[in-house]
């Protein structure tokens, strides 16, 4: 299980914080919490109100609609960013494919986060858009 | 099995020690507020097991910390509620639970009444009044040093012998001092370690965090230090913006004003990279997170507030999955290891059950408010799923749900103490009825499969509204339905019946 070195590496290692210094790294790992999820289990829940931001340190998710997985996420990947920017409920479940392991903040502290790092928030809208352009291409 | 009182130690010939080396159906272990709260209830229910403990008497961690001596948590004399009703529990976050008036030992009856937040020596005063009375029996001096499965459970190797049993259930804390890898850390005293606060006057005194401890240590020295500097990577996170206790209690904000108003204390955000020694004390380097800048400090004293571990022992050779830079246990909602099936945890330790963290508020596992509630959910799920027993269940005719569930929603300390966590539950039957399923992890409810059924849950929303939820679960499907909040807390009014009882609509 990482210790605080290790897991500083992973952050290093994340596309999204590809940007940070060592010590904004430091400071990115205190702002979120650690959370590891069994396989089976689900992150997010569909229509429930309150979820929060994660990016997954290690193992994968499904992203899954009214029962159909219509895709599946990986380390790196980040989910609940639309809920929480919205601030409406998840419109699908994720669930752990295997033993999940992300990082999590609290909806109220996402906005704070990211005005206060434009670098993450700039990866972040990076992502946003090959999901959109994926989303595009397959109409 | 009847609880009697314990005879008083030294009062008569010295008794045998408790739990001799050998099979019981449950081991408990630890000897603070976790493992006396389930070995309450699991003797409440009929279930025989051993309590064994490294430490010579009960406490637990209240033994030694608060190390500046008084408690954040309240305990107030005087509540809305009557002190012997089951509500009260939310006005008194320190007691432990006990049905039996005669086995309550209500911290407030220790506190001499000059503040709702109790000392150190009360806290265990009460605590050892509730061993005395409830004549629970703890095997002291006996330390746990390995663990192996076995075809029929585990063994569990101690100080005094093998313990074999069905079914182990770890309250051993999370008071395991935790300092992070820097370079020098050696050389600066956990807070467990911090000295008698006038060993600190007229010093320059660094403080390695910014969570609840290192207010703590600030607040307690404030008379003391003639500077006093807060360093950990990022800002305070304040309960009164978390609108949970995993923020620093205002109780310590002391020190964040005196910072504000700029009268000697410091706090930077930076990340500590150097610790080394001088003649004078100690150098701290570190460099800046949130602004940028190299900072070099050179103090009489460091301390460490960087918080604390749990003491898993060889659990992680078992395969335990931790989580919280390998600090915290990996728990399902009913406090079982998620890779190791059959080993449970009691106490602060069932903080590695999460739950939803609905609107980023996090179980309130970690503190004795909470977890007390969680050993009574955790001894009924251990009789029943593990040991055949039957527990009696009251049922309620339709026309009770609604005034129950907002009743529940209003004041029960189970709710409150433990918001989006722990839920009312009431199921539904064509043959039985509606039935009262007690209280359960919300998790398992929204997440496993059963017949109708309701859930009702307390959340505090990102604005700090407090209102109640209820989840209900028709046909397989659960959907949430959000009650709205009430500036006095009041959620028995006309509009939360409408809206619950539309809610409801034809489920029972």
């Amino acid at each position: 299980m990482p210790g605080r070195e290790e897991l500083l590496d992973t952050l290093a290692g994340l596309a999204l914080f590809a940007d940070l210094s060592r010590p904004r790294l430091e400071e990115v790992m205190h702002t979120f919490e650690e959370e590891v999820f069994a396989e089976g289990q689900r992150i997010l829940r569909q229509g429930f109100s309150g979820s929060n931001l994660y990016i997954i340190l290690e193992g994968d998710a499904g992203v899954v609609i009214d029962g159909v997985q219509r895709t599946t996420l990986g380390k790196g990947d980040f989910f609940g960013e639309i809920s929480v920017l919205l601030g409406e409920p998840p419109a699908a479940d994720v669930v752990a494919l295997r033993t999940l392991r992300c990082l999590v903040l609290p909806a109220t502290e996402v906005q704070t986060f990211l005005l206060g790092h434009p670098h993450v928030t700039l990866r972040m809208l990076q992502a946003e858009a090959r999901r959109l352009r994926s989303t595009t291409l397959w109409r | 099995m009847a609880l009697a009182p314990r005879r008083r130690r030294g009062t008569s010939t010295a008794a045998p020690r408790p739990f001799p080396p050998g099979t019981y159906p449950v081991v408990v272990v630890g000897s603070g507020p976790g493992a006396l709260q389930l070995s309450y209830f699991l003797t409440r229910l009929g279930i025989a097991h051993a309590v064994l403990s490294a430490d010579d008497r009960p406490g637990g961690m209240f033994r030694n910390f608060p190390i500046y001596q008084r408690l954040n948590t309240w305990s107030k004399p005087y509540a809305p509620v009557a002190p012997d009703s089951r509500h009260y529990a939310w006005y008194d976050w320190n007691t432990l639970l006990a049905d039996e008036p005669a086995h309550q030992a209500r911290v407030p009856e220790f506190m001499r009444g000059d503040s709702y937040f109790p000392t150190r020596e009360e806290m265990e005063a009460s605590l050892a009044a509730f061993v005395t009375r409830t004549g629970l029996a703890v095997r002291f001096g006996c330390r746990w040093e390995g663990t192996a499965r076995t075809e029929e459970g585990f063994v569990l190797r101690t100080s005094d012998g093998e313990y074999r049993c069905r079914v182990p259930v770890l309250a051993v804390g999370m008071a395991e001092p935790w300092k992070p890898a820097i370079a020098g850390i050696e050389h600066v005293p956990h807070y467990a370690e911090a000295r008698p606060s006038e060993a600190y006057a007229g010093k320059r005194l660094l403080i390695l965090g910014k969570r609840t401890s290192a207010f703590e240590i600030a607040d307690a020295l404030l008379p003391f230090c003639r500077e006093i500097i807060l360093v950990s990577p990022r800002p305070p996170l304040l309960s009164i913006h978390s609108h949970s206790t995993a923020g620093v209690r205002a109780r310590y904000l002391l020190p964040y004003e005196d910072h504000i108003l700029g009268g000697g204390v410091f706090m930077l955000d930076g990340a500590t990279s150097l610790i080394e020694p001088t003649a004078r004390g100690l150098r701290v380097t570190a460099t800046g997170t949130t602004r940028p800048g190299n900072f070099v400090f050179d103090v009489d004293a460091v301390v460490a507030a960087t918080g604390w571990t749990t003491p898993l022992g060889d659990l992680r050779a078992l395969g335990l999955a931790t989580f919280a830079q390998d600090r915290v246990p990996a728990l399902t909602p009913f406090w079982e290891s998620t890779t190791v099936p059959g080993m449970f945890f009691a106490g602060a330790a069932s903080q590695g059950a999460v739950g939803l963290r609905k609107h980023g508020v996090p179980s309130n596992s970690g503190g004795l408010g909470g977890f007390r509630h969680n050993a009574r959910v955790l001894a009924r799920y251990l009789a029943e799923t593990y040991f055949g027993i039957a527990i009696p269940r009251p049922t309620l005719q339709p026309a009770e749900v609604v005034p129950y569930l907002l009743s529940e929603a209003s004041r029960a300390a189970e709710l409150w103490n433990q918001r989006s966590y722990l839920a009312r539950v009431l199921t539904l039957d064509r043959a039985r009825g509606i039935t009262d399923e007690g209280v359960l992890p919300l998790q398992h409810f929204v997440d496993a499969s059963g017949p109708d059924a309701i859930a009702t849950v307390l959340e505090t929303d990102q604005s700090g509204d407090h209102h109640p939820a209820v989840y209900i679960r028709r046909d397989g499907r659960v959907s949430e339905h959000v009650l709205p909040g009430d500036p006095l807390l009041n959620f028995e009014t006309g509009e939360h019946r409408t809206q619950l009882g539309a809610a409801l609509g034809d489920l029972f």
